[in-house]
């Protein structure tokens, strides 16, 4: 057994392998099958300072190699969240995070600080990327100065491990990963979905309510290698790499290209079980390659 | 049962008629523990263009061998490709998804309302309700003679009563068209499951007849499992997966301008 363990600031992860948010609910859903705590973390679905309906149906376009969504972050808020799913989730030993999404500045200071509380929360996910809400989200992701605003604020009320999730929809996203770091970011986490649109030609109507929605899966894969390829480049900070993975080598590549761990994402709904197969697969790559520990892996793509 | 995925051996594949058939699938678990109106993920194909899963309903179960079925209509390259497949083969399988049919009790007159492929989950319901001790009528819709399948197999478990949109067998007309469903008809419960304007229609028919009914919806999905949260339809408590809360509501509960 090779040693999987790294490190993201303060948390040490069993092993590099994580679920994205939004595709994993609370963990618990995938209790039937297999132990979450084999997991190096967990990111739990976005939550909001108040209870969100999300979009209307149709909410998902299935697209070649992916899918679009426009979930629009349902979620029944903070309150609900401390009250209902903290008390579960705490019970899990491995890392648990908590994807944490504001219309307004003010809106994510107080969720951080919220969140902040909860001893059993590992870390929060600062969401700067959904496109799928009409006020902040992405919005906060597409600006530098917007997203170092946010960070910043942030910074000052959460004291644990603060990971800021980037949006692919920028120009330079090495540009906006430095910022956040030079903000108190303590880890960036990327990508989240591409906007993207998908059109019923029959009936000259848009698939998704919303028009538009978020595209992942394969489909998107080799652009968050090459995105989180040039963060890795650009900051000293860990990155977490995620981007259509759906396999042991694809997540091999990212952490090749500098992630030191990698989020499992839209691969999950099409095989439930696939993180445990990537943990094993690593470590029989490890093994393989006579690879003591995972670390000696991360960045170390051969130029 | 919990839920699980699994790699299941295809015992029997049988074309119906010109586009449905049954794929038949050897059981990892007890399929007793199957509730009639659950469904299943099946992955068809490895292809871009079949990227997701299909949900299907459980057709039936045959609880000595084992098995249950999946009752298929071939409406694209995802269906095409599952109807090539070959008994000693085998399909990736998510199951036992979502919740069931509310269950009759023994004396208790219900209504089964399937329309196209939307009887695809009365096979199953039939037989537990026969067993639970409930007397059952069967209501099937159709496009025309040559659409409707599997009438001797529903003929077991209760009275057969059929319409097709053209008249070629039973009443001519819809669903509500039959005589079945008017308000000379005393039921406790109606079940409907087909597309989504049929059921609107016997939604409302069982308001007239002021008579309990269930629905099972076909919305979208992703995961299939209340993760992505896709597949939402309007509830009287917001938004609800389709896949974990239900697939099968009681109407009172949609919000459906009915």
């Amino acid at each position: 057994m090779a040693n999987l363990e790294v490190k993201i600031h303060d948390l040490i992860l069993k092993n590099p392998v994580m679920t994205a948010s939004g595709t994993f609910g609370n963990g618990t859903e995938f209790d039937d099958f297999f132990d979450v705590n084999t997991l190096g973390g967990i990111l739990l679905k976005g939550t909001t300072l108040h209870h969100r309906e999300g979009n209307d149906y149709p909410r998902m376009a299935e697209t070649p190699s992916g899918m679009l969504n426009a979930v629009g972050l349902q979620n029944k808020g903070i309150d609900y969240f401390c009250e209902h799913i903290y008390p579960k989730v705490k019970e899990y030993s491995t890392n648990v995070i908590v994807n944490v999404n504001g219309s307004t500045i003010e809106e994510y200071i107080e969720l951080a600080a919220r969140v902040n509380e909860l001893n059993h929360i590992a870390a929060i996910e600062l969401n700067i990327s959904c496109p799928n809400v009409k006020q902040g989200g992405m919005a906060f992701g597409t600006s530098c100065p917007m997203a170092e605003q946010v960070t910043k604020a942030v910074r000052k009320v959460y004291h644990k491990t603060l990971i800021v999730k980037l949006s692919p929809n920028v120009t330079n996203i090495a540009e906006i990963a430095k910022g956040v770091e030079g903000q108190g970011a303590n880890a960036v986490s990327l990508i989240n979905t591409f906007l993207g649109m998908a059109v019923n030609a029959e009936t000259r109507k848009p698939v998704l309510s919303t028009i538009t929605g978020g595209l992942s899966g394969p489909a998107i894969k080799p652009i968050a290698l090459r995105m989180v390829w040039q963060v890795a480049q650009a900051v000293k900070i860990p990155v977490i790499g995620m981007g259509g993975i759906a396999s042991t080598s694809d997540a091999l590549e990212f952490i090749i290209a500098g992630a030191s761990a990698v989020q499992i994402g839209t691969a999950n709904f099409i095989d439930p079980t696939l993180c445990v197969k990537i943990i094993e697969g690593i470590n029989d790559y490890c093994e393989r390659h006579k690879i003591k520990s995972i670390s000696e892996l991360i960045g170390s793509l051969q130029l | 049962m919990k839920k699980q995925v699994n790699d299941l051996l295809i015992t029997d594949i049988r074309r119906l008629n010109h586009d449905n058939f049954l794929i038949e699938l050897k059981s990892e678990s007890p399929v007793g523990a199957i509730h009639p109106g659950q469904f299943v993920n099946v992955k068809a194909e490895n292809t871009p263009s079949a990227f997701l899963r299909r949900p299907l309903s459980v057709h039936d179960i045959n609880e000595d061998a084992n098995t249950f079925s999946l009752l298929v209509k071939v409406v694209g390259e995802g269906t095409k490709k599952l109807s090539e497949l070959k008994p000693g083969e085998t399909l990736s399988v998510v199951y036992p998804l979502g919740n069931g049919f509310k269950m009759p009790s023994k004396g208790d007159r219900i209504l089964l309302v399937g329309g196209g492929v939307g009887i695809a989950p009365m096979m199953h319901m039939a037989r537990e309700s026969v067993k639970n001790g409930a007397e059952v009528h069967i209501l099937l819709g159709a496009r025309s003679i040559t659409d409707h399948i599997l009438l001797d197999e529903f003929k077991q478990f209760g009275t057969i009563h059929i319409t097709t949109d053209d008249g070629t067998l039973g009443t001519k007309g819809f669903v509500v068209n039959h005589a079945v469903l008017s308000a000379n008809q005393s039921f406790d419960r109606i079940h409907c499951c087909g597309p989504e304007p049929m059921m609107k229609a016997v939604a409302r028919k069982a308001r007239e007849m002021n008579t309990e009914c269930e629905v099972s919806l076909e919305n979208m999905m992703a995961c299939g499992f209340g993760v992505c949260l896709c597949c939402v339809t309007k509830t009287t408590e917001g938004n609800k997966c389709v896949c974990t809360e239900g697939p099968v509501f009681n109407i009172n509960d949609l919000e459906w301008q009915i």
